[in-house]
């Protein structure tokens, strides 16, 4: 089976959810493209959109045209060529409808699990749900006579255990987008010692043709980006902890997030990221990391506090920030939750003291939308860890000990086999997570 | 012509656009720029006849029929007559060769000229159809996507050819260079807050045949613009009439105007022959060589059109218009400064009000009222020229402008 055949009959799962529908969409700019290549016209393709939402369909085909609309609009030049054999198309408005169109005409919304029976390939990105994932796969594999290929979004469910558990022989791999999957550049592809080689050669190619960094990782729970990001938050969450001692625990989240993120030169601090992904989500990955991680207990005890407080973070269907660890304004934190009292403090009324506990910042200190756009920006990072370790401030301190403890986290990714490479961690901590710099770095020792 | 005035050129570069917001429309700008040349001039009832110079309202905005809206800028205009004249982005200029036509037959004393666009109302590939109106619509089909500037794409590629693509590359940055330069001194010009440093190297970006034209960077082209700018177009009697003082006004010598077969395509792609034609016919009348000119004002949509502008001026040789600029003799302390507010790239391109902007800007320049953007004009060539060019040099109007004595 050819690269195209592949992509003649595509289902994307949970294709109404944050992550299906943006996968939905690149999925159908890929078989569009390949559906208008000349030696292709006579050919059909469909893409079946899954959902069992059929209140979320509607939304998400305009959701799809308004993004295909965006992206005909970027490539009109191209478009230009491959419509130059419709005479009736002229004006740029013209072929940009025509392809808006005939993407459209490729994908089928659907509720019904049966369209999927006649896919070569299959992609999943319901809900993070082991046993959900395993039936949905079993059913479509028990039906379909065309032996499909599953591409699944988990973020943490190990992949071994879906192949075994749907009775797959090795037809399935971790295809692992970061959200929103259009925008993120970062596709960790989790394979498994039992899938055919030209499954593999595939995937790569088709994370190319959608114009993705690919990290490959191995088939260990959380893989690269969860199994870095729920460790940092762990850490994070005990340093709170420890500081909370000495001072209200809501003024030690605030030191630690600003840590994270003013002395990190991160986009954002830790808790806001939590509050990004969900306190929910964060929680739910790290159930289902730790059964797997037997040397470790993956699981904090505070955002357990906060979750039967009601605090979940998430987003609105705007994108905006939902309230959670903190609360925001504008997109702005604002105020922090404290578990004990149940009541979000503003930053206003003690963020005096808590930074005069951290002491000033060093002036080689960059803020991180300056770093990430320097072009030497690990010498500019250095130069801020040197002033760390000569800093006797609480703040260059926790920094310190902050920063290694991350490069400690990548480098037993390593150790333990997830990753293959320091330098994988560093590209998926860069591009998944739009870090300035790499968290295994000899610098930050 | 007296009582000049331009709009702010709004657009991507200044701080006030935002795209996503609601923006002034066409009433905004012709009324402001209308009102400001009415209110030096004693307003609408000194005025015999109005005209509007405007290329594609009737698209951007769903809007024809702009000579009416004349008297809505001033109610003492009602019943009087004005018209809306359209030959692409010479709109501008053919609005000013009709009010100069009329004060020559005698018809009017004053005429109040109007040239507006407002073009950011869609996205710039939308725009790019639009605009493409400029050139036979039976050609559209095998044009580029971006219509126009792919047409001076290809101009440049010849270019290129003739040349050597380095000292033209060059040249064109030298340009772009010139007329950020100048726009920063110009409070109303689109780049006027433009910061970048090193312009010149900007506009050394390779071209990107895959995403915009295999010849052309978006630093050589001309901006997105919505603008209006105005002018009265007086005779002797219309200027007592208005009660300027004659050193307030320019003196129009000479009008070039000339149109070529818009189904065809230029004989040669390195000359621009209409602009050649148009200016020589306007200068053979106002008696004058191009050497005698203080300052110019050109049609410079893409630096590509600025640099073979002075060779059909007649600035240069044939093929030497990147040596000329080159040299520095375009800057405003070269030879002949060139678009000394920043031209189409710099100022900006409201497509319609561009042949008025050029007039604003010379009768700045020859009555002393340019600020910071001031030239020095020697006394011995009291001269300025205009050159505004519809589509790819098929309409052109040229003007040639005296410093009043
Ligand atoms: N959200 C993220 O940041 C992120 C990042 C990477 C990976 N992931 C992973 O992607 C997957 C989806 O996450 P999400 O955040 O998009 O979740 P989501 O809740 O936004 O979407 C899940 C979708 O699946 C649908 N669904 C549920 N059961 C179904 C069924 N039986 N058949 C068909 N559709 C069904 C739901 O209606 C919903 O539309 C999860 O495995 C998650 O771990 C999420």
């Amino acid at each position: 089976m050819t690269y195209t055949d592949r992509l003649t009959n595509v289902s994307v799962l949970g294709s109404a959810g944050k992550m299906g529908s943006g996968i939905l969409l690149l999925a159908a700019l890929e078989v569009a493209d390949q559906m208008l290549k000349p030696e292709n016209k006579d050919r059909h393709f469909v893409i079946n959109a899954i959902d069992v939402s059929s209140a979320a369909l509607p939304g998400l085909m305009k959701y799809i045209r308004a993004q295909v609309l965006k992206a005909a609009e970027k490539k009109v030049v191209l478009l230009r060529g491959l419509y130059a054999h419709r005479a009736e198309l002229i004006e740029n408005s013209e072929i940009i409808d025509a392809y808006v169109d005939d993407v459209m005409g490729l994908i089928r919304p659907s509720t019904r699990l049966e369209v999927a029976y006649e896919s070569t390939l299959v992609f999943e990105a319901v809900s993070e749900n082991e046993a959900l994932k395993v039936k949905l796969f079993s059913q479509i594999n028990e039906n379909n006579a065309l032996q499909p290929w599953f591409f699944t979004n988990t973020s943490s469910v190990p992949i071994a255990g879906l192949d075994k558990g749907a009775n797959l022989s090795g037809r399935v791999l971790g295809f692992h987008f970061y959200n929103p999957p259009a925008v993120q550049k970062l596709v960790e592809v989790i394979t498994i010692a039992a899938n055919p080689s030209e499954m593999k050669e595939f995937a790569l190619q088709l994370a190319k043709n959608m114009r993705k960094v690919v990290v490959p990782s191995n088939d260990i729970a959380g893989f690269i980006g969860n199994g870095h990001f729920m460790r940092d938050a762990l850490f994070a969450l005990g340093e709170a902890k420890i500081l909370s001692a000495s001072m209200p625990m809501h003024e030690a989240l605030y030191i630690v997030n600003k840590v994270s993120q003013d002395y990190l030169m991160r986009p954002m601090g830790i808790f806001q990221l939590i509050d990004y992904v969900g306190v929910d989500v964060v929680r739910f990955i790290m159930s289902v990391m730790n059964p797997h991680m037997p040397a470790e207990d993956l699981h904090s005890d505070e955002l357990d506090r906060m979750f039967e407080k009601g605090i979940k973070g998430g987003q609105f269907s705007d994108g905006s920030q939902k309230d959670g660890i903190l609360k925001y304004e504008k997109g702005k934190p604002v105020a922090v939750f404290n578990s004990d009292t149940g009541e979000y403090i503003p930053i206003s009324s003690f963020a005096a003291t808590a930074d005069a506990w951290l002491g000033p910042l060093p002036e080689s200190t960059m803020p991180w939308k300056n770093l990430v756009k320097a072009p030497d920006k690990d010498s500019l990072a250095a130069l801020a860890f040197e002033a760390y370790r000569t800093s006797g401030t609480n703040g260059a301190q926790l920094a310190l000990s902050y920063a290694r403890r991350s490069r400690e986290i990548g480098l037993n990714l390593v150790n333990t086999g997830v990753a293959h490479s320091a330098a994988d961690v560093n590209t998926v901590l860069l591009t998944g997570f739009f870090h300035a710099y790499g968290p295994v770095n000899e610098f930050v020792l | 012509m007296i009582a000049g005035y331009n709009t702010i050129s709004m657009g991507t570069g200044r701080k006030e656009f935002n795209p996503k917001k609601e923006r002034p429309g066409l009433e905004h700008y012709l009324k402001e720029a209308g009102q400001a040349t009415l209110s030096h001039i004693g307003g609408g009832a000194r005025v015999d006849e109005g005209v509007v110079g405007n290329f594609m309202a009737s698209r951007f905005n769903k809007q024809a029929h702009l000579g009416a809206f004349m008297a809505m800028v001033d109610p003492a205009l009602q019943y009087k007559p004005s018209i809306r004249v359209e030959g692409a982005c010479a709109s501008g200029g053919l609005a000013l060769v009709t009010g100069i036509k009329s004060v020559l037959s005698g018809s009017a004393e004053v005429v109040l000229a109007i040239g507006v666009e407002v073009q950011n109302t869609v996205k710039a590939i939308y725009g790019a159809d639009i605009l493409a109106g400029a050139g036979w619509f039976q050609r559209r089909k095998e044009g580029q996507a971006y219509f126009f500037p792919g047409q001076f794409s290809d101009r440049a590629g010849a270019y290129y050819q003739k040349i050597g693509r380095e000292k033209a590359r060059l040249a064109m940055a030298r340009w772009y260079r010139n007329a950020i330069e100048n726009a920063r001194l110009c409070p109303t010009a689109q780049e006027f807050e433009n910061k970048t440093a090193n312009l010149e190297s900007q506009g050394l970006t390779e071209p990107n045949p895959k995403s915009f034209t295999a010849h052309l960077n978006v630093f050589d082209c001309s901006k997105v613009s919505d603008g209006a700018s105005s002018i009265a177009i007086v005779s002797e009697e219309g200027l007592r009439r208005c009660g300027v003082p004659v050193s307030e006004a320019v003196e129009v010598i000479a009008v070039g105007h000339a149109v070529d077969d818009i189904t065809t395509l230029p004989a040669d792609p390195t000359r621009l022959d209409t602009i050649a034609a148009a200016v020589k016919k306007a200068l053979e009348t106002a008696g004058i060589t191009p050497g005698q000119l203080a300052t110019i004002e050109t049609h410079d949509c893409f630096s590509i059109a600025g640099i073979l502008g002075m060779e059909a001026i007649g600035l240069c040789g044939e093929g030497e218009g990147a040596d000329f600029v080159l040299a520095g003799h375009t800057a405003r302390d070269g030879k002949i400064p060139v678009n000394t507010t920043g031209g189409l790239i710099g100022w900006g391109h409201p497509t319609g009000a561009t042949g008025v902007h050029q007039a604003v800007t010379i009768w700045e320049q020859l009555t002393g009222k340019a600020g910071a953007a001031q030239i020095t004009i020697p006394a011995e060539r009291p001269y300025g020229l205009t050159v505004n060019m519809g589509g790819d040099d098929k309409t052109v109007v040229a003007i040639v402008y005296r410093k009043t004595t």
